[in-house]
C-alpha cells in the first residue's frame, strides 16, 4: 500500500502522450473560444442555444458525480459501515466532477465573469436555473470540505483535519438536501419548454424523473470507478479497501437494481398521465423504448442477477450500461428530443470544436483525479490517521 | 412589478428563497397590465412589403444588412429574426395565393423568458413590452431554451459582451408618445397600435363584419397565456408559422408547481434524515447494548459452568481424597490384621 509512485516509472507512456495532446488542442480552442466569441467554436443557433456543453457536460457531468451524496449518505445516515472505505474515492469523483462542470460552464456563459450574479446581485427565484446555480454552489463547497480531510491529512494539520471532520454529518444531511434539489431542478429546467421537448420525454415529473435517476447514476459510478482501481490502482489501495471492495460493488449493486427498477415504473407513469401511448408506435417511440428498456430495464436486471449471484464481473458490466443509459436520457432531453419539431435542416449536431473542449474538460478532469488518487490517501488510510474515522 | 411572489432561497442550514419582483409561482392568475399597449397584425392586409423590416432596422440603429429591402426575394426561404434582426416577414404558400407573415417579439403577458431568467433581466412592463436589461444578462441562454416562439437571439460571436436581442415593442418610442417603427411605416394598415383592450375589439369587429375573410380566432388573445401582438387572418394559423398547439397555460405555470415543491424538500430532508441518523444510531445502540448483554451471559454462564466444574472437581478430589484415605485405612488395618495374624501363627508354632 506504498504511496509513492515509483520513480523508475515512465512519463511518457502512450496514455500521457494522448493526454498531452488533448490538452494542447484544448487550450488552443479555448483561446479561440474566450477571444473570438461562443459562436467560433460551436454550431449553436437561435433555434439551438444549448449544445453539448450544457446536454453533457452539464446534465450528464451533474448526474454521475451523484455517488457523493449517496455513498456518504448510505454510510454516515443510514449506517452501511461495511462500505465505509467506498466514501472518499466517491468524495473526491463528486468534488472534481462538480469543479468541472462549474469550469466548463464558463466556456458556455456569454459572460463568464458574472456567474455569481445569480446568487449576489440580481436573483431570480423563479427560474429552475437559479435553483440550479444556488445549489450547485453551495453543494461544491460542501463537497470541497467533505474531501479537505485528504488534504489535511498529507499536509499533517490535525486540526484542520479534526474541524472539517467533525461536520461529517451536518454536511451528509446537507449534501442530500442540495442533490435531491439540484439533481431534480436539472430536469425542472426542460419544463417550461413543453411545446419543444417531445411528449414521450416532456413530463410532469421530469424534476423527480433526473432526481431518481440520479441515485442509480451515482450508485453506478462507485462501482466503475472502483473496478477501475481496482484494476489501475490496485498497488494504490490498502487491505481495507481491498476486502470491503465486492461488498461495495455487490451492496450498490442490489441498491441500484431496487432504484432503477423503481425508475422504469416511473417512466410509464409519466407515459400514461398524459396518455402518450400512441407516440410508442413512431420513430421517436422505438428510440424511447430503447433508452427505457435497454438502458433502464436491462442494467436493472443484471444488477439483480450480479447481487443474487455475487457476480462482481456482472455488476461492473451493468454499471457501464447504467451510466451510458444516464448520457443517453440527459442528451435525449437536452439535443435529440428537444426541438424536436423542427426541420431537419435547422437541428442541431455539435461541431467538432464543442466535442473537442468537453473531451478537453474531461481529459483534464481524469488527469486531476489521477493526481489525487496517487497522491492522496483516498484509497487508502494515512498512517497517521489511522482508527481516526 | 408586483404580480407574482415566490419565495425561494435555501434558509438556515442552508439556504432561503428570497422575494423577488419579477416573477412566476404564485396562485393567481396574470390577465395583463390593465392599460397597456399591443399591437394588431391583420394578415389578409400584408403585401409582404418587407417596410416594417426596413422601419426596424432604421430606429433600432441595426447594422446594414446583406440584402436590401426591397429585395423580396429572401422571402422564398423561411427565415427567423437574428441578432440584427427584430423583425421578419415570412411569405406563406396557403391554397394559390401567398400569404405573409410578419415575425417579432409577441411580448407575452406572462413572459417565459422573464420566468426563466436567473437573474431578471427580462421585466414586463406596464406598457406592454417586454424588455431586456443586457447590464444583468449572464448570458445563459435559457430565455431562447424557455420562448414558446422562438424569439429572443444571442450575439454568439461576441467575446466579451454578447447580448440577447429582440424585438422591443419600441418601447422608448412608445413612451415618447411614438408609434413603434413598424406600425408608423406599414402603407397598408396591416400593423395597427393600440391599447391591448382596443386591439381586442377591433379584431372582433373585423371578424364580425367579415365572417367570410376571416378566421374567428384572434391569435395571442389566450396563446400562452395572451400575448401583446395579435394576429388575425384568413389562412389557418398553423398554416402562417404561428403553432396552434401551445395551450393556453402561462408559462409560469409549467414550472410554478415543482418549485413549490423546494420549501417542502428544504423543510422535510433534514427531520426525515435526522430521524434515520437516529434510527441508525439507536439500532448501533441497542445491538451494542444486546452484544453486550449477550456478552455478560456468557460469560456468567462460562463462570457458572466454570464453578460447577470446579465444584465437581473439588468434590472428586474430596472423594478421591476421602477414597485414598479408606484404602489407606483399610490396607493399614489390613496389614495390622495381617500382622497380627502373622503373630499368633508364630506364636502357636512356637507353643508346639
Amino acid at each position: 500500500m506504498s504511496h509513492h509512485t515509483t520513480p523508475d516509472k515512465k512519463f511518457w507512456t502512450p496514455a500521457n502522450i494522448l493526454t498531452a495532446i488533448i490538452l494542447a488542442v484544448g487550450l488552443v480552442l479555448t483561446v479561440k473560444r474566450f477571444t473570438m466569441g461562443i459562436g467560433s467554436v460551436t454550431n449553436l443557433t437561435d433555434d439551438n442555444p444549448w449544445g453539448i456543453w450544457i446536454g453533457f457536460d452539464l446534465l450528464c457531468g451533474v448526474a454521475l458525480a451523484a455517488g457523493g451524496y449517496t455513498t456518504s449518505a448510505a454510510v454516515y445516515l443510514f449506517g452501511m459501515k461495511k462500505y465505509h472505505s467506498a466514501v472518499r474515492p466517491a468524495i473526491t469523483t463528486a468534488f472534481l466532477g462538480y469543479a468541472f462542470v462549474v469550469f466548463a460552464l464558463l466556456y458556455d456563459l456569454g459572460r463568464y465573469y458574472r456567474l455569481p450574479y445569480p446568487l449576489t446581485i440580481y436573483p431570480g427565484p423563479t427560474s429552475f436555473l437559479f435553483e440550479v446555480g444556488l445549489c450547485v454552489a453551495l453543494y461544491l463547497t460542501v463537497l470541497a470540505i467533505e474531501f479537505s480531510p485528504a488534504v489535511w491529512e498529507t499536509l499533517r494539520w490535525k486540526k484542520m483535519r479534526h474541524y472539517a471532520h467533525s461536520l461529517t454529518l451536518v454536511l451528509t444531511i446537507f449534501g442530500v438536501i442540495l442533490s435531491t434539489l439540484h439533481q431534480s431542478s436539472l430536469g425542472g429546467l426542460y419544463l417550461i419548454a413543453p411545446s419543444k421537448l417531445h411528449p414521450l420525454w416532456y413530463s410532469p415529473y421530469l424534476a423527480l424523473f433526473f432526481f431518481v435517476s440520479s441515485i442509480p447514476a451515482g450508485l453506478s459510478m462507485v462501482i466503475f470507478e472502483g473496478g477501475l482501481s481496482h484494476k489501475f490502482l490496485h498497488h494504490k489501495m490498502d487491505q481495507t479497501h481491498i476486502d470491503e471492495a465486492p461488498g461495495v460493488t455487490l451492496g450498490f449493486a442490489k441498491a441500484a437494481a431496487v432504484v432503477l427498477f423503481g425508475y422504469f415504473n416511473l417512466k410509464w407513469i409519466g407515459v400514461a398521465i398524459d396518455d402518450n401511448w400512441h407516440y410508442l408506435a413512431t420513430g421517436w417511440g422505438a428510440w424511447f423504448l430503447v433508452e427505457v428498456i435497454g438502458f433502464v430495464l436491462v442494467p436493472c436486471l443484471m444488477y439483480a442477477v450480479a447481487a443474487r449471484e455475487k457476480n462482481q464481473k456482472l455488476a461492473f458490466w451493468a454499471s457501464i450500461v447504467t451510466v451510458l443509459g444516464i448520457v443517453l436520457n440527459r442528451l435525449n432531453i437536452s439535443l435529440v428530443a428537444f426541438n424536436w419539431q423542427l426541420p431537419s435542416e435547422f437541428r442541431y449536431v455539435p461541431a467538432w470544436e464543442e466535442i473537442m473542449i468537453t473531451v478537453f474538460i474531461v481529459t483534464l478532469e481524469i488527469t486531476v483525479l489521477r493526481f489525487c488518487l496517487s497522491k492522496l490517501p483516498i484509497l487508502h488510510e494515512h498512517p497517521e490517521f489511522k482508527e481516526a474515522h | 412589478m408586483k404580480r407574482r411572489k415566490f419565495i425561494g432561497m435555501l434558509a438556515g442550514a442552508g439556504a432561503c428563497l428570497a422575494a423577488s419582483s419579477a416573477s412566476a409561482g404564485g396562485t393567481h392568475h396574470f390577465t395583463g397590465y390593465p392599460e397597456s399597449f399591443g399591437v394588431l397584425f391583420d394578415s389578409t392586409k400584408c403585401i409582404g412589403c418587407r417596410k416594417c423590416e426596413a422601419a426596424c432596422n432604421k430606429v433600432n440603429e441595426l447594422p446594414a444588412q446583406p440584402v436590401p429591402f426591397d429585395d423580396l426575394t429572401v422571402m422564398d426561404k423561411r427565415r427567423r429574426t437574428h441578432h440584427d434582426t427584430f423583425t421578419v416577414v415570412n411569405k406563406y404558400a396557403v391554397g394559390d395565393k401567398p400569404v405573409y407573415r410578419k415575425q417579432q417579439c409577441n411580448h407575452c403577458l406572462e413572459p417565459a423568458c422573464a420566468s426563466a431568467c436567473f437573474v431578471g433581466a427580462f421585466k414586463k412592463d406596464k406598457t406592454g413590452a417586454v424588455s431586456y436589461d443586457a447590464s444583468k444578462c449572464v448570458g445563459c441562454r435559457y430565455c431562447m431554451i424557455a420562448c414558446p416562439f422562438e424569439i429572443p437571439t444571442y450575439e454568439y460571436h461576441d467575446p466579451v459582451t454578447p447580448r440577447v436581442r429582440k424585438c422591443t415593442m419600441c418601447q422608448p418610442r412608445i413612451e415618447e408618445g411614438k408609434l413603434p417603427g413598424c406600425v408608423e411605416d406599414c402603407p397598408k394598415g396591416a400593423l395597427v397600435f393600440g391599447r391591448r383592450e382596443d386591439l381586442l375589439g377591433i379584431a372582433r369587429e373585423r371578424i364580425r363584419k367579415h365572417p367570410d375573410t376571416y378566421i374567428n380566432h384572434i391569435y395571442g388573445e389566450n396563446e400562452m397565456g395572451g400575448t401583446s401582438w395579435l394576429y388575425i387572418s384568413g389562412a389557418p394559423f398553423s398554416q402562417i408559422g404561428l403553432r396552434e398547439d401551445l395551450g393556453i397555460t402561462p408559462a409560469p405555470q409549467f414550472t410554478s408547481g415543482p418549485l413549490g415543491v423546494v420549501p417542502a424538500i428544504v423543510g422535510l430532508w433534514p427531520v426525515f434524515l435526522t430521524g434515520a441518523y437516529a434510527l441508525t444510531k439507536r439500532k448501533e445502540k441497542i445491538s451494542e447494548e444486546e452484544q453486550h448483554h449477550a456478552v455478560a451471559e456468557a460469560v456468567a454462564d462460562a463462570q457458572a459452568e466454570a464453578a460447577k466444574k470446579l465444584k465437581a472437581a473439588m468434590d472428586k478430589a474430596e472423594r478421591d481424597k476421602q477414597a485414598a484415605v479408606d484404602r489407606e485405612v483399610k490396607k493399614a488395618l489390613k496389614d495390622a490384621e495381617e500382622a497380627r495374624k502373622k503373630e499368633a501363627e508364630a506364636a502357636d508354632a512356637g507353643e508346639q
